[in-house]
């Protein structure tokens, strides 16, 4: 190394300011906490905008409502999605990174300089955008179809926004590469920056993707370029759209063992099989365009089927293992702590008063149950002609996006609030009705957006009644369309309440919560279950030689489910036209 | 935990739990269940979609459907303007999608098959035909060819459900099924 690199390493290393957390021990960079800080505000104030546009959308649905004009709901319905599945998202997954690096491996942060130029290009960027969508000119819907062509700015807004995100992911690489060479830890890096990293390697794929279709749209939108192949940008834009959710669920599942570490002292059944989950994200995930393009003119049934099916369905069978290993390792931990009456007892006594345990919990289980299996029916070939582009494709990414990893998010806060603001919640009581509240609320809308779909219902229609003074050729749905889609306003504004409780907890505590020292650190993180030893406990439960009855349930459970549904819906398809 | 390096440095050479390999092998058997399933219907299901599909130029694609729709016409749809046109049994069907209509209504024979033909003239479009729930995606330059047998008598809806505009709310169309020999 030469002496120049020597010296500014050196330097470098001067320069870093740490603080020692009272709760874990860990060192903490203050640079690291501050980009943590900054990134997790910026994805609270979207989530606020973008939940908000969320909720008028649901209502103008709901045809007794009917609440916005055409015009306003498709702006407001572009601009819902770009807020919380792109901004909220990303700008809390951009602190997941700096967290599970920086702070998890006690390591100063690479370059926090380039985190701000990084930060301020996403604030740019977000803001631009939404900027052209709010201008009404461009209501071209997330996905941006072409030909549909939207201003400029639009299109400018993502590209910034997604340099940003970039510049972020190599800060948390070049973390990794600090922490190694300056030996902040021990052997391997932990599982939950293991499931980080995995997150951050798929980022990096599905901004290039980004990247390689916007820039050619935005000079297009400026008329440098005459054409864009419809069907080339579509599978190249869902090599980001959809790749852009497995960086969710990278980002989700690795949260999932962080808190399930934190609040009940759970350490992964197996290091080996939960990593090689993760690998099997980074090799097939990025197949997923397909799911968009099952009824598409132009492709070949085998480039579907092998596509679609993320190669034989390997990438599912990473979400199956986790589905496993994350209820497995909590059981086996609850078992150790002396809960080992009966099957359920660890489940029963688990610290359901905490949100942040309670919030990862129900993001486990829905985003197993209404996420993952309508994720895999809606990415059958076939059965895809029932669903494409019905009200049930929102109904399933409302289950991955909002009950998986929204709520795991949310229920993350409750520990970055009081770890790296060191601040205590506010309000404890309603905090431990927040999950709650959101979760069944964003089940809801999964559930009636799913159902109104199996009926047909269009996704991204303002009026599905089709007045005869509007429609030329009116059609009707089943009155029972109506009843879901009133349904799904009901459970719209049940989450609303719960995220508008998260927003005002969060900034609540941030502003006015007690300081967190070392006297109440531990306690600041929320209600924890007691050790308690009884006899049971050289029965079984001891890590190693682990028994998990629970969990076998559970997993049965699921399976069982996944099985009935799927050929269920094979069932209603062979009952459509014949078709070839 | 999982927020520390794992206890055993070399936890690659660690033995896996008998339920945890159990597990991953059912969920891995049951991958390529899912798998097969979608060739095993490919071979013996009657619902795939065609791959029968040619690039088109959307001028050519109105000019055959505009003709389609002259040489078959048998009405009009009450007095919309709209032609309801009724292809022979087994021959071509058109249906053209555009910003924001279904053109034109067809009137197809139950039990007999139609070669139907869809494409758009400007943007994408979704052909989501109503109440049997059956979605295609229709690009402009891009012509869909699907042979369809309907299996019951009835007024169908379609609708529009890929977002094309601020209209497109009101982007419908309609198919007729009728008993061989009847309407008209």
């Amino acid at each position: 190394m030469s002496t120049a690199a020597t010296e500014s390493d050196y330097i470098g290393r001067l320069a870093t300011k740490f603080r020692t957390c009272p709760a874990t021990g860990l060192k903490v960079d203050l640079a690291a906490e501050r980009l943590i800080k900054a990134n997790a505000v910026a994805a609270v104030v979207f989530l606020m905008i973008g939940g908000t546009f969320g909720l008028l959308v649901a209502l103008t649905r709901w045809p007794a409502v009917h609440l916005l004009s055409s015009d306003m709901f498709y702006l407001v319905l572009t601009a819902h999605g770009l807020d919380v599945l792109l901004l909220w998202i990303i700008f809390f997954e951009m602190a997941i990174l700096y967290f599970a690096s920086a702070v998890i491996l006690s390591s100063r942060i690479a370059a926090p300089r380039w985190g701000w130029v990084g930060f301020a290009l996403m604030v740019v960027g977000g803001l631009m955008t939404n900027v052209a969508v709010l201008q009404g000119d461009s209501s071209v819907m997330f996905t941006s179809y072409v030909p549909l062509k939207a201003q400029p700015h639009f299109y400018l807004g993502l590209i910034l926004f997604a340099v940003g995100a970039l510049i972020g992911c190599f800060i948390f690489l070049g973390t990794l590469v600090i922490a190694k060479e300056e030996k902040t830890y021990e052997g391997s890096i932990p599982l939950v920056t293991f499931g980080a990293l995995t997150a951050c390697i798929i980022a990096v794929f599905t901004i290039a993707s980004g990247a390689i279709i916007l820039i050619p749209t935005f000079l297009w939108s400026v008329g440098y370029i005459a054409n864009i192949d419809t069907l080339t940008y579509k599978l190249v834009w869902w090599a980001m759209g959809h790749s852009s959710q497995q960086i969710n669920v990278s980002a989700h599942v690795a949260i999932w063992y962080l808190i399930a570490a934190v609040t009940v002292g759970a350490k992964p059944l197996s290091e080996k099989v939960s990593r090689t989950a993760f690998l099997l994200y980074i090799f097939f995930l990025q197949l997923a365009s397909a799911h968009h393009l099952l009824v598409e003119p132009g492709l070949s049934s085998e480039w579907k089927i092998v596509n679609t099916s993320y190669m034989m369905y390997l990438a599912v069978l990473g979400s199956m293992i986790h589905g496993m290993t994350v209820p497995g390792s909590i059981e086996a931990a609850q078992r150790k702590s002396g809960y080992t009456r009966g099957v359920f007892e660890w489940l029963r006594k688990a610290p359901w008063g905490n949100p942040a345990f309670a919030g990862m919990f129900l993001s486990l289980v829905m985003f197993g149950f209404l996420g993952g299996i309508s994720g895999v029916i809606l990415g059958t070939e076939q059965l895809n002609i029932m669903m494409h582009n019905t009200l049930y494709v929102p109904g399933h990414f409302h289950a991955t996006v909002v009950t998986g990893t929204t709520l795991a998010f949310m229920a993350a806060t409750y520990l970055i609030v009081p770890l790296i603001f060191q601040r205590q919640i506010i309000w404890p009581k309603l905090a431990r009705l927040q999950p709650y509240l959101f979760g069944l609320g964003a089940a809801g809308i999964s559930v009636f957006m799913m159902g109104a779909g199996t009926l047909g219902v269009a996704r991204r229609h303002w009026d599905i009644t089709f007045p005869a003074s509007d429609v030329i050729l009116p059609y009707g749905y089943p009155p029972i369309a109506s009843l879901m889609m009133g349904l799904n306003g009901l459970s719209a504004i049940l989450a609303a309440i719960g995220g508008a409780l998260y927003i005002a907890i969060t900034v609540g505590s941030i502003l006015f919560g007690k300081k967190v020292d070392a006297t109440n650190a531990v306690a600041s993180l929320g209600p924890m279950p007691k050790k308690i030893v009884h006899e049971a406990v050289t029965k079984y439960g001891d890590a190693g030689t682990w028994h998990l009855p629970g969990t076998y349930v559970l997993v049965g459970l699921f399976f069982t489910t996944f099985i009935l549904y799927y050929f269920v819906n094979w069932k209603y398809l062979s009952e459509l036209w014949p078709m070839q | 935990m999982a927020i520390f390096p794992p206890q055993t440095r070399i936890w690659w050479n660690e033995p896996v739990a008998k339920a945890e390999l159990v597990w991953i092998s059912v969920a891995f058997l049951w991958g390529l269940i899912m798998f097969f399933m979608m060739i095993y219907w490919h071979i013996y299901g009657q619902q795939n979609l065609s791959t029968q599909v040619g690039r088109i130029d959307p001028a050519v694609f109105e000019q055959r459907t505009n003709e389609f729709a002259e040489k078959f016409k048998v009405r009009d749809e009450g007095d919309t303007g709209v032609p309801v046109v009724r292809p022979p049994p087994g021959g071509d069907a058109y249906m053209l999608a555009r910003t924001f209509d279904w053109w034109p209504v067809l009137e197809l024979e139950k039990g007999k098959p139609y070669k139907l033909h869809i494409s758009s003239v400007d943007l994408q479009h979704g052909f989501s035909l109503l109440p049997i729930n059956m979605n295609i995606q229709v690009h402009p330059g891009l012509e869909h060819i699907i042979t369809i047998t309907p299996t019951e008598a009835g007024t169908y809806g379609v609708v529009c459900n890929e977002y094309c505009g601020l209209g497109h709310h009101q982007m419908t169309g309609r198919i007729y099924v009728v008993e061989p020999g009847q309407g008209g």
